[in-house]
């Protein structure tokens, strides 16, 4: 009977759990394959041990080459987003402006969309345009769905921000130049950094926008893509595991100063 | 520049130094939406008007397209791939159930029991999006793969005969059926649930779950008069954020699926892609849109949380 009620009460603990290993069991599969030396051209069935592959990350054509594309674009998207967004962000809450509603649709519409819909009608605007599709059109297409969640980031942080700081910093006599660089930023900085985070890792693993707008050009994810028909590299998952990896190391170290920092306060 | 030593400005409006209120400041967010907005309506909305005059055009490739309100394409469309748009909504639908029964118990230990694995949790949930989607998508490949240990667990417990029988899986294989396919939908999107059920859940006041035992409710009724009312909605944005990628996908019908197994994403990929019938994959993109929008309108209403924008 006692293990029956432990049963009961942490039925949630338990099914949350099960969850959590649904959810990491292909990293985990990811990793061990990282260390597979397969037979064929694909790497699905365990053969065995090997760290050839680890040995030589950049050893098959192209997926390097991809994997900087990747980066770049990564890199310029998250930029842009982050700019063009923070300032929609500052305007939407700090000031009155007419056409707030269809600007709060215009923002809200991209994130409701499904990827498709909007990666084909990009591309019947670059085909009517008579773009050159490539590197400029998947970095537009990036910017462009990046922007509507930097906007949303930035602005929970944004809204929840005490406008009595920045009052405060005129009242000291420091002009709206001074009060935004060293009053506003420095508050709104984590929202900003969360909407850039997210603007890195959503336009880093894209792939149905850039599918569409890519042309010729390959990015990581395309050249994944294009494995799967193939024949797939080991490397994919050596890539995979080391960006899992780096970015759980990234976190836990944030976590541990801004623990520190929490503490050196308290 | 004021110094110290003056008075206060006077408050009535003949001051003379008084300027008209904010005058400079009136345009400063106009300048602000300006570019990003600029680049929303040329690059979001305006596609949209160029994917509705394509979908209306005739002609080739070869000689040019015009518009010629040419709207059989739309019943062409329908006609030919209704199997895909139902497809979509199914699979899509039981991957939104599926990640909200799974979803929640998660977002719940999270919420409440996590105590201090709270913040690792987390990590561990949002950590695999750092990982490309399509990898950990070829890693169900290896999971479901034929003769191994999932699907000959699944075998000697007789499940797979039951789904065969409800036409889920075929034979002894997960692999290339509709449940595969589901699987990693439920899979790719579950984080889009758990994030903003996790967000309503977290807001929940614990005090109301002891106030609902005080007046002798189960843990049970306690769940269904309070707690989960209270997440409705995280419920409703978790549904919207799984439901509306997953109806547009392509990737996992693709991947983990057959042909028997195709969505409207594949059909719409394929036709501007391969095939290069831009009119008819206008059409069916449009389709897709204008559906979605409709769904999502009427739940958003029936749902009675219109604050979600």
């Amino acid at each position: 009977m006692p293990f029956v009620n432990w049963l009961k009460r942490n039925l949630v603990v338990i099914a949350g759990l099960l969850t959590l290993g649904y959810l990491l069991l292909p990293n985990v599969v990811v990793t061990v394959f990282s260390f597979n030396k397969p037979k064929g051209r694909f790497n699905y069935e365990w053969q065995q041990f090997s760290t050839d592959a680890w040995k030589d990350p950049c050893g098959v054509a192209d997926m390097c080459g991809s994997l900087s594309i990747s980066l770049q674009i990564a890199a310029f998207a998250t930029i842009g987003a982050t700019i063009l967004g923070t300032m929609i962000a500052f305007a939407l809450v700090r000031y009155r402006f007419r056409a707030r509603g269809a600007v709060n649709s215009l923002i809200f519409l991209p994130m409701a969309m499904p990827e498709v819909v909007m990666a084909a009608s990009l591309l019947t605007l670059f085909l009517n345009m008579g773009a050159q599709l490539g590197f400029w059109t998947i970095l537009i297409a990036h910017i462009m769905f990046c922007l509507s969640f930097v906007v949303t980031a930035v602005k929970a942080r944004v809204m929840s921000m005490d406008p009595r700081l920045e009052q405060a910093a005129q009242d000291l006599y420091a002009g709206p130049f001074q009060t935004f660089v060293r009053v506003t930023l420095p508050i709104a900085a984590p929202g900003i950094a969360a909407g850039a985070l997210l603007a890195f890792a959503l336009s880093f693993d894209d792939f149905i926008i850039t599918n569409f707008n890519a042309g010729s050009t390959v990015t990581f994810p395309m050249f994944v893509w294009g494995s799967a028909q193939r024949g797939t590299p080991v490397q994919i998952n050596v890539i995979g595991t080391a960006m899992f990896l780096v970015a759980v190391l990234l976190v836990l170290t944030s976590m541990v100063i801004t623990n520190r920092r929490n503490k050196q306060k308290a | 520049m004021a110094t110290l030593t003056e008075a206060p400005p006077p408050l009535a409006p003949t001051a003379p130094e008084k300027k008209p209120p904010r005058k400079r400041g009136r345009l400063v967010p106009y300048w602000l939406l300006l570019p990003g907005m600029l680049w929303l309506v040329v690059f979001f909305a305006l596609p949209m008007v160029y994917q509705a005059s394509t979908s209306v055009q005739t002609g080739s490739l070869e000689e040019g397209y015009k518009v010629t309100w040419h709207f059989a394409t739309y019943w062409d469309a329908l006609s030919e791939y209704w199997p895909q748009y139902l497809r979509s909504i199914l699979y899509a639908g039981s991957a939104t159930i599926l990640c909200l029964v799974l979803g929640y118990p998660l977002a719940y230990l999270i919420a409440f029991r996590a105590g201090r694995w709270r913040n690792l949790i987390m990590i561990l949930v949002i950590a695999p999006f750092f990982t490309s989607f399509l990898i950990r998508t070829l890693a169900w490949k290896t999971i479901l793969a034929d003769g191994g240990p999932v699907v000959g667990a699944l075998n000697s417990l007789h499940v797979l005969d039951v789904t065969s029988w409800l036409g889920w899986t075929t034979g002894d294989r997960v692999l290339a059926t509709p449940l595969a396919v589901v699987c990693g939908l439920t899979y790719n999107f579950l984080p889009f649930m758990i994030l903003p059920l996790y967000t309503s859940l977290e807001r929940i006041d614990t005090r109301l779950h002891e106030a609902a035992g005080d007046l002798y409710a189960k843990p049970i009724t306690t769940f269904r008069k309070v707690t989960f009312p209270l997440s409705m909605p995280g419920v409703v944005s978790g549904t919207l954020l799984t439901f509306i990628p997953a109806a547009g996908d392509y990737v996992n019908a693709d991947l983990l699926g057959s042909t028997d197994t195709r969505m409207v994403g594949n059909v719409i990929q394929s036709q501007f892609l391969r095939i290069l019938d831009y009119p008819t994959a206008a059409a069916l993109s449009f389709i897709l849109m204008a559906a979605i929008l409709v769904m999502v309108t009427v739940y958003i209403r029936k749902s009675g949380t219109e604050d979600l924008v």
